[in-house]
């Protein structure tokens, strides 16, 4: 076993300080050659991945890099580098701690790579970028540990096979390289010991208390649809009261700002809150967290971005807004309440509206059952491994043979036949196409048996698109004033393109005003009191699990709720009488006019990913059945679609042959696969990503990637683009395995309910935001309609 | 119908679904900024290797138009080609293709911004081209009665959906879509295109229909700033 430098020790021992088991435990294992921690949050899991670090540098450490940490947040690094310095300053070590992310300044990163310091704290994209400099064999020559935290997180993203093939890098580079994962409580700890690397040993500390969770009862009901929780402002704010510190969390940036500013609007103690998303400026994340270390902030409204291990120390509440979606990640959420290792926490979970009450109540029946639930995780995405060999080569020449051996000793990638391996070479290098090839043009060329760049300029461009993270296109917001004013966040795009001067949004909890488009930069003023016209950002919408919908279905099938609060055991049985209730073993699908549309409502509680493709295959029918579907929107329990005719026979839609017969072509042409696609050929490097710097207002700098899809489709049908798109739309986006699940449970007993007007169940669905549009002849009758009104109203008819 | 018929100095013209306008009374069909081998040369300057299929998507829609039209006459209005090495570089294959839709045709190539004089592919080159009424050039100027342009790839979006469309200045000028592939756009609101749109004008979007309506209701439901796709 390592032991801790004396000097350490005692400054522990002075703090009062004691080692928990599993920190003992790392210590003594420091020597293996890859370990998985499983700690629940406020466990030290951090501290006993550098414990190891910390005894080997010890008092008098050699120059070089010795540990790398990586974080899924540039937050985290930050916070973790604030917190490490501590001990090791108390204790007078001389090791140099920094981080790097996409927040550090150029001139840092350059000292960083001449002369690196013994701790680096980074994210998985930055160090994909510093694996992509010639240089990085000698920067990382002498690492001996990596530290990856909150694994079970990367795990869940592309982020986390993008790390894997750069650990396996760092492997070549730095042979008997050590790893250490932590991770928060995961339903299957094998599976993520495989994806850390194979023969990683599993360490798990004692789970600590059940939190105390309970959902909030506000005098108020919750609204029929929505989400964001502004009814039950006035029992949060007596939460936070009573509390020291709140974490307010919810699932959406858009949600947390209209929120913050209601609950500002409502705060006549003028506590201090904060408020803290990916879209807010560095600056004003930055003040929070200070703020919050410092104990000044009462309560920080925030999103996922907190949701991984800060350290705030105080937080002794948490309160989930929206239903969790998922038990897992509630469990890891509420972790964050009471960071003291065996205490239990202290959660309230707010439903945003009448369906969430019956989802939060599911939800508590998993937690208290510690039924953690969670998908298998699919072999490594190969466009991801596409772009991986891009950087390699940014880095030098290397041979093929050595890579796919490097690869393949990948966590995800260990299943990677030699043949796929080479489509994403062939890719990467020539483009991979069937009927015509580059050859003057290649991407790669192989010169004395090794790949290298044809132009090593294209470096710069596929450094600038390296990252598995894919967001909209983003404008930043300034105040308007002399010197570019004040910068305040950022805004999407297409949100900033419907803008005109004058109107109102909300950003960083405050109203402002739309005055201009200044190059690239949206310019504000500041409005305080007016009405927002809209808060802006989207949100990554997960899917409810299929756990939790199971649950859900079965807490519908009970004769009466005495559990659930009466408003909402109200509605449910007002829906039992109008129409029916779904049950686990029949589709329910009910069918009414309502404001000139006819719709069709099903409950397939599948989750909100394979509702939509169900939306997008039943619509297809709808079509082909001259129906005329106009457009959908689903939620994680049903999907709702509107059009010109009624749908009085729900057999020939639901006919399961001919849906997966459609699958195929539908495939092709829907928009769910376009926006697949997007995301992959931006990963492997077909697409540019977009850069501020390159975007003229007006000229549109790129044709879209849809053009680029269609043209695939139609020349090429095989590539491995598509291949790709395919495979990851089935998985994730298109989740049709959990379509086919359900309609085997259902076993045919599809039963369609014609009704007079919208029911109870189904009305909820008529106010969410969402709505997919469906391409068809309802539309061209409709464009047909307006096209004539406009020439009428000109006098042109 | 799917086409949209209109007059522009006496002439009577039609909108072709796919960006194409034909002048049925001199068999003339005329199209706008091909941008063929614009892959390539993405690729030559050491960007990314999009599908080089955009040329042969391209020649097949034109020859589609031709054999519906049944037109003996062809103008291309300029930017046909992505740059000038773009001519020389075209594939063997493609260039059979675009030698047999010129076969028996007279065909004019209006030099363009991007291609200001490809060579070797038949035809007759002209910086302008004039035919009755009409003037047939590749950016608009300012005061033209009957002239026929392209250059500005326009874009309007009707009934929530973005789509390449003619504007016709009823009396002074048309200015077309985009008819290659791989082109991108500019929203009909940009200033330079209001600029060239008087009293009347309408956008004519492309799509399954050419379908017409007011440029005054197209502007003011696209946004001026956008990287939409066609």
């Amino acid at each position: 076993m390592s032991a801790l430098p004396p000097s350490l020790s005692d400054w522990f021992a002075a703090q009062g300080w004691q080692l928990h088991p599993h920190q003992q435990a790392m210590l003594a294992r420091a020597a293996a050659r890859s370990t998985l921690l499983i700690a629940p949050t406020g466990g030290g899991k951090t501290l006993a991945g550098f414990l190891p670090s910390l005894a080997e540098l010890g008092a008098a450490p050699k120059a070089g890099l010795h540990t790398l940490y990586i974080s899924p947040l540039k937050a985290l690094a930050a916070d973790i580098r604030r917190n490490l310095r501590r001990p090791v300053e108390g204790a007078g070590l001389a090791i140099r701690i920094e981080d790097r992310t996409g927040d550090t300044t150029y001139t840092q990163r350059r000292r960083q790579r001449a002369d690196p310091p013994h701790i680096l704290l980074t994210t998985p994209e930055s160090l994909a970028l510093l694996l992509s400099y010639e240089d990085a064999p000698r920067v990382f020559a002498g690492l001996q540990r990596v530290v990856v935290d909150e694994i079970h997180a990367l795990a869940e993203s592309k982020r986390g096979d993008q790390l894997m093939l750069a650990l396996a890098r760092l492997e070549a580079l730095a042979p008997g390289l050590r790893r250490v994962g932590l991770s928060a409580t995961v339903e299957d700890p094998p599976a993520l010991a495989r994806f850390l690397a194979p023969g990683t040993e599993v360490l798990e500390a004692d789970p600590g208390p059940d939190p105390d969770i309970r959902m909030l009862l506000t005098e108020a009901a919750p609204p029929w649809a929505g989400g964001g929780g502004r009814y039950a402002i006035p029992a949060i704010l007596d939460a936070v009261r009573r509390h020291r510190t709140t974490l307010i969390f919810h699932n959406t940036r858009a949600q947390a700002e209209i929120f913050f500013r209601d609950l500002w609007l409502a705060n006549t103690d003028d506590l201090p809150i904060g408020i803290h998303h990916g879209s807010l400026s560095r600056e004003a994340r930055e003040r929070v967290e200070q703020a919050m270390t410092e104990g000044r902030l009462r309560a920080v409204v925030c999103t996922g971005t907190l949701d991984l291990g800060i350290d705030w120390g105080d937080v002794d509440l948490v309160i989930q807004v929206g239903a969790p979606k998922n038990v897992k990640r509630l469990v890891q959420r509420i972790g964050r309440a009471n960071h003291r290792y065996n205490a239990p926490s202290k959660a309230l979970l707010v439903p945003a509206n009448r369906w969430e009450v019956v989802e939060c109540h599911a939800a508590l029946q998993a937690v208290r059952a510690r039924a953690l639930d969670g998908e298998p995780r699919g072999p490594g995405p190969r466009d991801v491994l596409c772009q991986h060999i891009l950087a390699t080569a940014c880095a030098g020449p290397f041979e093929a043979a050595a890579l796919y051996d490097e690869v393949t000793s990948a966590g995800p990638y260990t299943g990677l036949s030699r043949a796929e391996f080479d489509a994403c070479l062939d890719f990467a290098a020539t483009g991979g196409y069937a009927l015509r090839a580059y050859d003057r043009w290649q991407r790669l060329m192989l010169r004395d048996g090794r790949w290298q760049l044809r132009d090593p300029r294209a470096a710069a461009v596929i450094r600038q698109n390296l990252g598995t993270i894919i967001g909209t296109e983003t404008l930043k917001v300034r105040l308007r004033g002399r010197m570019g004013g004040a910068p305040l966040g950022e805004v999407e795009e297409g949100f900033a393109a419907t803008l005109t001067q004058g109107d109102t949004f909300l950003i960083g909890g405050e109203v402002v005003r739309y005055e201009g488009l200044n190059e690239l930069t949206v310019e504000v003023t500041r409005q305080p009191g007016r009405e927002p016209k809209v808060a802006v950002f989207g949100g990554t919408k997960f899917a409810t699990s299929t756990q939790l919908s199971d649950r859900i279905l079965d807490l519908l099938q009970q004769d009466r709720w005495p559990d659930l609060p009466d408003h909402t055991a109200r509605w449910l049985a007002l829906q039992r009488e109008v129409s029916a209730l779904p049950r686990p073993d029949r589709l329910l699908c009910e069918s009414f006019p309502h404001e000139g549309r006819e719709h069709l409502c099903i409950y397939g509680f599948a989750g909100r990913n394979a509702q939509q493709t169900l939306g997008l295959l039943v619509t297809k029918r709808m079509e082909e059945t001259g129906l005329a579907p106009l457009g959908f929107v689903c939620t994680d329990y049903a999907t709702l679609i509107w059009g010109l005719e009624p749908v009085l026979d729900i057999g020939p839609l639901f006919d399961i042959a001919a849906l997966r017969a459609g699958l195929e072509t539908w495939l092709a042409g829907n928009a769910v696969m376009k926006r697949t696609f997007r995301d992959v050929a931006i990963i492997a490097g077909l697409i540019e990503r977009q850069h501020q710097g390159r975007r003229k207002s007006g000229r549109q700098a790129t044709f879209s990637s849809d053009i680029l899809y269609d043209t695939l489709r139609r020349f090429d049908p095989d590539h491995l683009m598509l291949q790709i798109t395919r495979d990851a739309a089935m998985r994730g986006m298109v989740d049709f395995g959990r379509i086919e699940e359900r309609l085997a449970a259902v076993a045919g007993r599809i039963e369609l309910r014609r009704l007079r007007s919208v029911t109870p169940l189904a009305a909820p669905l008529l106010l969410e935001p969402g709505r997919i549009p469906v391409q068809g002849a309802g539309r061209e009758r409709l464009a047909e309609a307006a096209a004539a009104r406009l020439m009428a109203a000109a006098g042109l008819g | 119908m799917s086409a949209y018929r209109f007059t522009l100095a006496g002439c009577d013209l039609t909108a072709l679904p796919s960006g194409g306008l034909f002048w049925a009374e001199a068999g003339l069909l005329v199209v706008s900024d091909l941008h063929f081998g614009k892959s390539t040369r993405l690729a030559r300057r050491g960007g990314a290797l999009l599908p080089p299929y955009e040329t042969r998507d391209t020649l097949l829609r034109l020859d589609a138009d031709l054999t519906q039209t049944g037109a003996t006459e062809v103008i291309c209005l300029g930017d046909s080609f992505d740059d000038v090495a773009a001519a020389d570089e075209m594939e063997a294959a493609d260039r059979q293709a675009l030698a047999r839709l010129l076969e028996g045709r007279r065909w004019t190539w209006i030099a363009g911004n991007h291609d200001p004089a490809p060579g070797g592919l038949g035809g007759h080159h002209a910086a302008e081209h004039r035919q009755g009424a009409l003037t047939f050039r590749h950016i608009a100027e300012p005061g033209a009665v009957g002239e026929v342009s392209g250059h500005f790839h326009p874009k309007a979006r009707l009934a929530g959906q973005s789509r390449p469309c003619f504007l016709l200045s009823p009396g002074a000028r048309l200015i077309l879509p985009a008819y290659g592939c791989y082109t991108g756009g500019l929203f009909c609101a940009a200033p330079e295109l209001a600029a060239l749109m008087g009293p009347g004008a309408l956008a004519i979007l492309t799509g399954r229909v050419a379908r017409a309506i007011p440029y005054a209701a197209a502007a003011q439901t696209s946004p001026r700033a956008s990287t939409v796709g066609r």
